[in-house]
């Protein structure tokens, strides 16, 4: 046991993975020498060699496609793309084949492939380098978008996609990467897909989030406490496919709904989160469900990314609102 | 100035249109029984497609892409190839799916609009169809990569179109397989027209084939109606590539004489008079020319051959139309290895969902 980063118990992960099945293989740019541009994949060049560890030409659509080729030969490619705004050139390959090559082979091919990337803001990057687009992988059918919160869960939740038999989108937000750090065991012990994870419990309202925001999301549950709002936090983790069961029997539980997350708001994530509260817990909801999120705005450049990250002055102020609805 | 890069496009033909041979012939073609096997895979193709075209338009298959004029192509990289090499075609080998084992059942199943015909029993490592033009090209570099990564005297085949030679998809894995020398063939099947498009318009290089140069690797033009010549520049680079000396392409020189598809009308683009200069140059009557030529074909065999085919076709296409649908649930069959929940809670609502409003 000990004290990682985020990013840390991704190369832990990757490492157990690696050394675990000889099937797993690294791909993206810079991932060998240089070990990525935030580190992730350093010492698996060292440890595992050219062959398993392939440092690709600057073509992110291809390396999408050659992964779906691996996989469909029998290996577990994990590739990198540098950072999400990369991640679009990769859409058409998710779509049109990583994410339906079981189905429309009736399962004669399959895609055992994880798609990495670096995902949200916060950290002052250059333009396209902050997005959020879980969204639109969510929307793919035969697609698993996961989105780790912490260093612990991150390593649980990218053993459990690199073991998974089918595509995964592993969005690592960047903010966190080097943010707190916590025990991690290598124990080579994967956390459920599938499986929302309750980090606070509480009676009065239900806070979801998922990624860097889960931050935003517990801080505005201790400023709550100190007004004696007791709020429950959920962190989402795998959107894809959602866990609604824990979800919607916290919401029938409290009664308020606040969502929080970074992407803009319309057609976000929190809008699917929103319909099925709406849906599967409309008698028990006393106030109207609240989404504190990024603007229906281009990511600003980050002199002012700031004020488009929702703070946690913005959820307490909703959880407020939700509270004082009558 | 010196020349930095000395590259000379050249096309590979054996047999001329009228089926005289304008090269030395390579050693599988002086055996009349493999003459003849290509012969007989084209007419099967070819049949295969009439039947396929006469039951679209009587409302029996969805919308279909013909090959009539490019069964050379298609019959020429699958007879190059051995079993165990691995095929991502575009959409328009049904030759080239045949001689690898996929069955005139799965064909008209696929065609038909029904996925178990692409989980076919022969060649289970093949990929299916790609209907996005040129997006399986890095897909074949992955098998590729997969391949030399176990160290197997094994090769891949990409087929796909002059179309599809305008996208990043193909420049980004033609490019990808020079770097790591992956044992790759990329088979551009140039039929003249993308749809309504014709190659001078796709591109101003002079070959299609000169797309290799930028990526370093071999690229050479062949007759693609003259199966032979297909066989012997695919099965060359094939092996090349079997070798661990890398990847090719080979641009296949054709012409589609029918509509892009079922759903096409090449008359509002394309001149009849131009179709009607190009079927001197199809692919079947070259060979059948040749072999009648050298005394191993006659019209009794000929005879023989197509009532065969058409016994064949007829009985397959019955199979086909008398295999029920998928049931409704096979909607979520393989969406996932395991359906997760909220499928599972989706596909019941599928399975009672109401069928009438009364």
């Amino acid at each position: 046991m000990s004290d990682i980063s985020l990013v840390e118990a991704i190369n832990l992960a990757l490492k157990r993975a690696m050394a675990d099945d000889p099937r797993v293989l690294m791909l993206g740019e810079d991932v060998g020498i240089d070990g990525g541009v935030f580190r992730a994949t350093v010492g698996l060049l060292q440890a595992y060699g050219e062959g398993r560890v392939i440092d690709t030409p600057l073509a992110e659509a291809a390396i999408a496609g050659v992964s779906i080729g691996l996989a469909a030969q029998g290996f577990r490619p994990v590739a990198e793309i540098q950072f999400s705004g990369f991640a679009y050139s990769c859409l058409d390959q998710l779509i049109n084949h990583a994410s339906r090559l079981r189905a429309r082979t009736r399962g004669r091919l399959t895609c055992p492939m994880v798609l990495r990337s670096p995902a949200g803001g916060g950290i002052k990057a250059i333009e396209h380098h902050s997005e959020s687009p879980e969204a639109m992988f969510a929307h793919i059918p035969g697609l698993k978008v996961v989105i780790p919160s912490s260093p612990r869960r991150a390593y649980g939740l990218l053993l459990a996609a690199i073991r998974d038999p089918d595509p995964v989108v592993f969005l690592e937000p960047t903010r966190l990467y080097r943010a707190a750090r916590e025990d991690v065991t290598d124990d080579g012990e994967s956390s459920p897909l599938e499986r929302c994870f309750t980090l606070r419990v509480g009676r009065d309202m239900t806070i979801v989030s998922w990624g860097a925001m889960i931050n935003e999301a517990l801080e505005a549950a201790e400023l709550l406490a100190a007004e004696n709002i007791d709020a429950e936090v959920i962190d989402v983790a795998t959107l894809k496919p959602l866990d609604s069961v824990t979800i919607l029997s916290s919401v029938v539980r409290t009664g308020r709904l606040v969502i929080v997350h970074e992407a803009p708001l319309t057609c976000g994530y929190g809008a699917e989160i929103a319909a099925r509260a709406a849906k599967g817990a409309f008698t028990s909801l006393l106030a109207p469900v609240e989404r504190i999120t990024g603007y229906d705005t281009m990511m600003p450049y980050p002199r002012i990314e700031a004020y488009y990250i929702p703070n946690v002055e913005r959820v307490v102020a909703a959880a407020r609102r939700t509270m004082a609805y009558t | 100035m010196t020349t930095t890069v000395d590259y000379k496009p050249s096309l590979s033909r054996i047999l001329d249109p009228n089926g005289k041979p304008v090269a030395p012939l390579p050693n599988f073609a002086r055996d009349a029984d493999q003459l003849t096997s290509l012969y007989r895979a084209m007419i099967l193709t070819r049949a295969f497609d009439a039947k396929a075209i006469a039951l679209q338009r009587t409302g029996r298959l969805g919308t279909y892409a013909s090959s009539l004029g490019q069964e050379a192509v298609a019959v020429g990289l699958a007879a190059a190839m051995q079993p165990t090499d691995v095929l991502l075609p575009s959409f328009r080998e049904h030759g080239a799916q045949l001689w690898r084992g996929i069955t005139l059942k799965e064909l008209f199943l696929y065609w038909g609009g029904d996925e178990r015909g692409n989980d076919f029993a022969g060649p289970r490592e093949d990929f299916p169809n790609c209907v996005p033009v040129g997006s399986h090209a890095s897909h074949a570099v992955g098998v590729a990569l997969a391949i030399r990564l176990r160290n197997e005297a094994r090769a891949v085949v990409c087929v796909f179109g002059d179309g599809a030679t305008s996208k990043g998809d193909v420049a980004e894995a033609i490019n990808m397989a020079g770097v790591w020398k992956v044992p790759v063939v990329f088979v551009i099947n140039n039929n003249g027209w993308a749809i309504s498009v014709p190659v001078s318009r796709q591109t101003a290089a002079e070959t299609l084939a000169q797309k290799a140069v930028a990526a370093g690797i071999p690229g050479q033009q062949v007759d693609g109606n003259d199966v032979l010549a297909v066989r012997a520049v695919v099965g060359q680079a094939l092996e090349r590539a079997r070798a661990g000396t890398g990847p090719s392409v080979v641009e296949a020189v054709t012409y589609r004489l029918a509509d892009h598809t079922t759903a096409d009308d090449a008359s509002r683009y394309r001149d009849d008079a131009e179709v009607s200069r190009h079927w001197p140059a199809e692919p079947l009557a070259r060979l059948r020319s040749y072999l009648t030529n050298i005394g191993t074909w006659d019209k009794a065999q000929e005879e023989t051959l197509l009532q065969d085919c058409n016994r064949k076709i007829e009985d397959a296409a019955t199979e086909y139309l008398v295999t029920s649908a998928q049931p409704p649930s096979a909607i979520f069959d393989n969406i996932y290895a395991d359906l997760p929940t909220e499928l599972i809670t989706q596909r019941d609502e599928a399975l009672n969902a109401p069928t009438d409003v009364a």
